[in-house]
């Protein structure tokens, strides 16, 4: 159990971290999903790993599972979730205002349009 | 209990949603309602900053819950001054929208305004780590779409790079929390800090790896060097008003370096020492990289953005001395860089508008040259830190608090170089900008029209400025109470923690 949740953790983030460093957004869009697969996989071993245990108050049950990791969970979910929407909608219309979805800034970032550099205005 | 702790989070959160829902399509009545709002937010923070001049530590228990179960909202004198700075930074930058006209260049602006107030307001009032987590989360959602306001190429791309960037910057800060609670069981910030002294030297592997990870994320949002790539593409693409609010989004990190290495994380423990070893040779770095950035710009807006890395880098600088002295000096140098900052991105905003664009090359002479000129040399005079304005006491004053450091030489070296060369950068980029420009030609295009409000606007934060001058002894007196109060961790345990009769 231990092995498997911790293995899945580390998979998924290094497949994330290798993603989100791709320079086309959807692979970018992409590693932040799995980041955030992982990393609400890791909240919820935060609150140790029990199985077959209730995480409220019950008659006559002895071990309980940390509820508030689950809570959190939750709450990171649907937070990424928005997030990652967020996201797809940007990506979208930089790729339409722009015409590539690359990630990185194009040279015109940088340096001032070369027509207009000997001074015509 | 005051109810009047949650009123910072809960005005900008109703007038965000009444504008969102009732009012879409009528500009001028966003504009009445959301500058009443801000106004009232002034008045609020005000208010509040009074309640907290007393020295007392006020709790608002969310629910009535008691502390460490519940989630508390705690107002301090830090919280109430910066709740003050943001709502005031607001007001002005958003009267500089309404007269330049940049709130008509896309929708929800004035909901997304306030939207980030709420989450900006929220960071800095709550006690809950996780709840910090949330309210970072809100203001960081605003910010990406008040960043990409009125659209175009450039900012939309700057605008991926930016949410990928603080996407991965809240991963790290989930994973920092999910270590912190699994080490100390609980996300209370006071609760965190009373388990995290009791926690045995020996055994704090793993707090000293959640502590760094917890470091790294607000320096992700402050900007420190090596963490600062999202910055200067994101300011200097981002609309000018929206910029100028950020200059108040850095300091959240900032502020959540400050908090949690004072309260959770205070001198005696383990954790301190290995964070702040590495935060002041990042806080060296950040100033140096952001003043020679301003000298080696061709573009006003990344020069603004660099800027603004070097004031960080100076506030960090006080920041990792982690003393009452040296985080007085913070405190004040804090309040005058966000104040600066956004002045420098309201000018350089005013000077596209009149230039077409931002790129430093010899144009011809803009429409109002001479006022412009003024009130650029004088936001340059304030970021640089030159007298007479307060820049210049606040360098002093960081200056002072590192006087008695081992690293002395080098933090009053790259302090003083750097501002040499942020001299030098501001000068060639007001020189190329109005007198070059005057010897081009004179074929100026049209002043827009309507700037009286946005020039108020600009002269309202450098007024601050000259206020922050002026009043430099009570304002010090001020800070150096805000820094004995945030450094007396136990009355902030006290306050949370006991005393909780009455509640659930």
């Amino acid at each position: 159990m231990e092995f498997l949740l911790a293995s899945a953790i580390g998979v998924m983030t290094a497949a994330g971290i290798y993603l989100i460093l791709r320079k086309r957004s959807f692979a970018v869009v992409l590693g932040t999903t799995m980041l955030s697969y992982a990393i609400n996989l890791f909240l919820f071993s935060t609150g140790r790993l029990v199985v077959d245990a209730p995480p409220v108050l019950r008659e006559g049950a002895g071990v309980y599972t940390d509820p508030l990791p689950q809570a959190l969970v939750l709450t990171a979910i649907v937070i990424s979730f928005g997030m990652t929407a967020v996201t797809v909608m940007i990506a979208l219309g930089a790729y339409l205002a722009g015409g590539d979805d690359r990630v990185d800034m194009p040279r015109a970032d940088r340096r001032p349009p070369e027509s207009d550099e000997r001074g015509d205005a | 209990m005051s109810h009047l702790l949650i009123a910072p989070v809960l005005l900008p959160a109703v007038l965000g949603a009444v504008i969102i829902l009732g009012l879409r399509g009528d500009l001028r009545w966003q504009r009445g309602l959301s500058l009443l709002g801000t106004a009232a937010l002034v008045g609020l923070a005000l208010w509040l900053n009074l309640l907290a001049a007393d020295d007392t530590i006020r709790v608002y228990r969310l629910g009535n819950w008691a502390a460490p179960f519940g989630i508390v909202l705690v107002l301090d004198r830090l919280a109430a001054l910066l709740l003050l700075l943001t709502a005031v930074l607001a007001l002005a930058v958003q009267l500089y929208a309404v007269g330049s006209g940049w709130d008509r260049r896309g929708w929800h602006f004035h909901a997304l305004w306030q939207f980030q107030l709420m989450g900006i307001c929220g960071a800095f009032l709550t006690g809950d780590a996780f709840n910090l987590f949330v309210f970072f989360e809100v203001l960081l959602i605003a910010s990406y779409g008040l960043m990409v306001h009125g659209g175009g190429e450039m900012r939309l791309r700057a605008g991926v790079q930016y949410i990928a960037y603080n996407l991965a910057g809240s991963v790290l800060f989930l994973a920092a929390l999910g270590v912190l609670y699994a080490v100390t069981g609980t996300l209370n910030m006071a609760d965190m800090a009373a388990r995290v002294a009791a926690i045995p030297p020996g055994d704090s592997a793993l707090l000293r790896t959640g502590a760094v990870l917890l470091v790294l994320v607000f320096a992700i949002k402050a900007a420190l060097v090596p963490l600062h790539f999202w910055l200067p593409a994101t300011y200097a693409n981002a609309p000018g008003p929206v910029a100028a609010l950020f200059a108040v989004m850095t300091k959240v990190g900032a502020y959540g370096i400050m908090r949690f290495m004072t309260l959770v994380f205070p001198q005696d423990t383990v954790v301190e020492s290995v964070v702040m070893d590495l935060l002041l040779p990042a806080a060296l770095f950040t100033l140096a990289l952001g003043q020679i950035g301003v000298l080696g710009s061709r573009h006003l807006g990344r020069l603004a953005a660099f800027a603004a890395i070097g004031s960080v880098g100076t506030l960090m600088i006080a920041v990792a001395q982690q003393n009452p002295q040296s985080t007085a000096a913070a405190v004040y140098y804090l309040v005058h860089s966000t104040l600066a900052a956004g002045a420098l991105f309201l000018v350089v905003d005013l000077i596209g508008a009149r230039r077409g664009d931002l790129w430093l090359r010899p144009r011809p002479a803009m429409p109002g040259n001479g006022l412009v000129a003024v009130l650029f040399f004088a936001t340059a005079i304030a970021v640089t830190g030159m007298p007479p304005l307060s820049g210049f006491i606040g360098k002093l004053l960081v200056m002072q608090a590192t006087a008695e450091t081992p690293a002395v030489i080098w933090v009053w070296a790259v302090i003083l170089l750097g501002s040499l060369v942020a001299i030098y950068g501001m000068t060639c980029a007001g020189s190329l900008l109005f007198w070059k420009g005057a010897e081009a030609g004179s074929a100026a295009p049209r002043a827009p029209a309507g700037q009286g409000l946005s020039l108020a606007a600009i002269a309202a934060l450098l007024a601050g400025i000259v206020a922050l001058t002026v009043f430099a002894g009570p304002a010090m007196r001020l800070a150096h109470d805000t820094a004995l109060q945030l450094h007396d961790q136990s009355a902030y345990l006290e306050a949370v923690l006991s005393g909780q009769e009455g509640t659930k």
